[in-house]
């Protein structure tokens, strides 16, 4: 077990530093200069002192060791655009974003089990094909278009919830006080469940199946042939063996936020990492492009590995040994 | 509308119904096929690929207005759904229905070609792993597994925005190229247990080479998730495509793709909600009936399965 994690956290740690070298050379590719201003082209002596400043007039090999160096120190340079530390940048962002992923993940995961295990019970029954399909249309559509359609029927016609941002900036500039974290769930509403409905329709999917597989096995012919209501062998017997895929859809739920954030972030104003790439890829701010690709790419190799485990934890039948096919 | 573009809707309607009928009596001839029918949206789904295509083709002639024509810009401006005009009008007094039917062609055009791209390369890199194993393998799978830990929109993203003006083609290719990961790990799975199997071993024996084996006797075999996988891979890329668009960074203007259309409409959602929600709707429809397309295939393609 050991072993396995030492050469899994290895093997992730390689990804990580793949996705960082790639994600440099494309940035450093591309033609033109971060330092302009719209379409005013800068007096030419400014901008090679601000290449000089922050090393761009370098060869890229050189700029590359450098960013490399300074990253296992644990520095990641400083924003162009906001002229302060990368890291600043990214410390502020990450917990809004894990905010909204967290309020996320609980509507999808909450919802989508319910729907999943009340679909199995009535499969193929009335309620189920109606559910079902539903379920599907939500799962197919853009994320950022139905944060749009939530937000103009409650936002703008309702007006239950604000139509972006993250708190009121007048009365609760941070959460202090019981007001303010009701101010902050409030404006959390909306973004939550875009995310969450869209998520929860795929996981209704999932359990759906996954119920449904389980149930045909024999040790529930057993429970049912015991006697046992037909309620307590769905939600006692079944779920807890088909809660096992749950976990893999908690894993590839990170990405899954960290990607769906970048649009559902930018439609509702919210201040997290896919608002910042967004912006620092728009303003070309490389150092904060590079760090959010990094976050990212971190993201999603732990959420893998925190599947794994999980995994291993949960079903005793399952043997982490030395190489997991 | 006048009467010849309900008659066109109602020409589209009708050609895909029979492409419905043709792809019934096709399937009915196998068990294969007859597993594929007893999914209940397998039949709508194709219905609904099959209208959205045919008006993709046909747009020109489904058509009440030229997409791109602003048709009174003083008095037809934001107009609400009508008998005159089906979906309403935008900002620039244009058609949102007309511009919905050529928007399908960029937005199905887009998916099927990026798709297509994507698909053949994860799959002959899945078979060139799964076949030769050893340092191939675990070469190329290093590689996916790099290439699956970067979100997709966030890698296309930097390309788009860093290389200014990308153009259409341009923007299809990276597409496809950051789309096959997925599919070649599925490949790579069913190659290494075909592989295995007799008949390969036989053509082997009669002197086959490697590309011979692969392309001829291995892919054809593993062929399921492919198709699987092609089927959800249009739509994943039409969402994609949509998402780019909305942050401006998409099909380039004039053209507009039902996701520019939709990026569009949302600076006006709240004077007038149908340029940005009836475009949404369409991708969320045509998404839907993928799902439901290669839902039902895998069910054809899996004789173990019931249709659920």
């Amino acid at each position: 077990m050991t072993a396995w994690l030492v050469r899994r956290l290895a093997a992730s740690i390689a990804i990580v530093f793949a996705v960082v070298t790639i994600t440099f050379v494309v940035i450093h590719l591309a033609r033109g200069t971060p330092f302009q201003d719209g379409d005013r082209p800068l007096d030419p002596a400014v901008v090679a002192r601000l290449h000089e400043r922050f090393g761009l007039d370098q060869p890229l090999p050189v700029q590359y060791v450098k960013y490399v160096v300074a990253l296992v120190r644990g520095e990641m340079g400083e924003s162009f655009s906001q002229r302060r530390p990368v890291a600043d940048a990214i410390a502020d962002a990450i917990p809004n974003t894990l905010t909204l992923a967290g309020a996320a993940l609980l509507v999808d995961f909450l919802l989508g089990l319910a729907l999943g295990v009340y679909q199995a019970a009535r499969a193929r029954r009335f309620g189920d094909v109606v559910l079902g399909n539903v379920a599907l249309f939500f799962n197919s559509m853009p994320t950022f278009w139905l944060g749009l359609v939530l937000l103009l029927v409650f936002g703008q016609w309702l007006q239950w919830f604000p139509v972006g941002g993250m708190r009121d900036v007048v009365l609760c500039p941070r959460v202090s006080d019981a007001r303010c974290a009701l101010d902050l769930l409030w404006h959390l509403a909306l973004p939550a469940l875009t995310l969450g409905l869209v998520g929860a329709a795929g996981t209704a999917r999932f359990q759906r199946a996954a119920v449904l597989e389980v149930v045909g096995q024999d040790y529930i012919r057993t429970a049912r042939a015991k006697g046992l209501g037909e309620r307590r062998v769905l939600l006692v017997h079944a779920l807890r063996n088909a809660l096992l895929p749950l976990i893999t859809l908690f894993g590839l739920a990170f990405p899954f936020l960290v990607t769906g954030a970048v649009l559902v972030e930018t439609v509702f104003a919210w201040p997290g990492m896919g608002r910042l790439s967004v912006r620092a890829i728009l303003e070309r701010d490389y150092p904060v492009v590079t760090a959010a690709a990094l976050a990212a790419s971190v993201m999603v190799v732990l959420g893998n590995l925190l599947a794994d485990l999980l995994y291993a934890v949960a079903d005793p039948r399952i043997r982490v040994r030395g190489a997991p096919p | 509308m006048s009467v010849w573009t309900w008659l066109a809707l109602a020409g589209a309607a009708a050609v895909a119904l029979l492409v419905v009928e043709e792809v019934q009596r096709a399937a009915r001839a196998s068990s294969a096929g007859r597993r594929f029918l007893r999914h209940p949206t397998a039949a709508p789904g194709v219905f609904i690929l099959a209208f959205f295509a045919t008006i993709a083709v046909a747009a020109p002639l489904v058509a009440p207005y030229e997409p791109s024509r602003q048709l009174d810009i003083v008095h037809l401006q934001n107009q609400p759904p009508s008998l005159r005009f089906l979906l309403g009008t935008d900002l620039y007094s244009r058609d949102v229905w007309s511009r919905l039917i050529y928007g399908a062609r960029l937005s199905l055009g887009i998916g099927t070609l990026a798709m297509l791209i994507a698909v053949t390369v994860g799959a002959g890199v899945g078979a060139v792993a799964g076949y030769f194993r050893r340092w191939v393998d675990a070469g190329l799978m290093r590689l996916v597994d790099v290439g699956l830990a970067m979100p997709r929109i966030f890698v296309l993203l930097i390309a788009v925005a860093l290389w200014e003006r990308v153009p259409l083609a341009v923007l299809v290719l990276l597409i496809g190229l950051t789309g096959w990961f997925g599919t070649s790990r599925l490949v790579r799975a069913e190659v290494l247990s075909v592989r295995e199997r007799e008949f390969v071993a036989a053509a082997r024996a009669l002197g086959a080479g490697s590309a011979r084996v692969i392309f001829r006797h291995v892919l054809p075999n593993a062929a399921t998730p492919v198709i699987v996988s092609a089927a959800l891979g249009i739509g994943n890329v039409m969402l994609l495509e949509a998402g780019l668009s909305f942050l401006g960074l998409g099909v380039p203007s004039p053209a507009s793709s039902w996701g520019s259309m939709i990026f569009d409409g949302a600076q006006l959602i709240a004077a007038a909600p149908w340029t940005a929600i009836f475009p949404g709707v369409a991708i969320a429809l045509v998404v839907m009936a993928l799902n439901a397309v290669a839902d039902a295939l895998r069910d054809a393609f899996d004789p173990r399965k019931e249709a659920a």
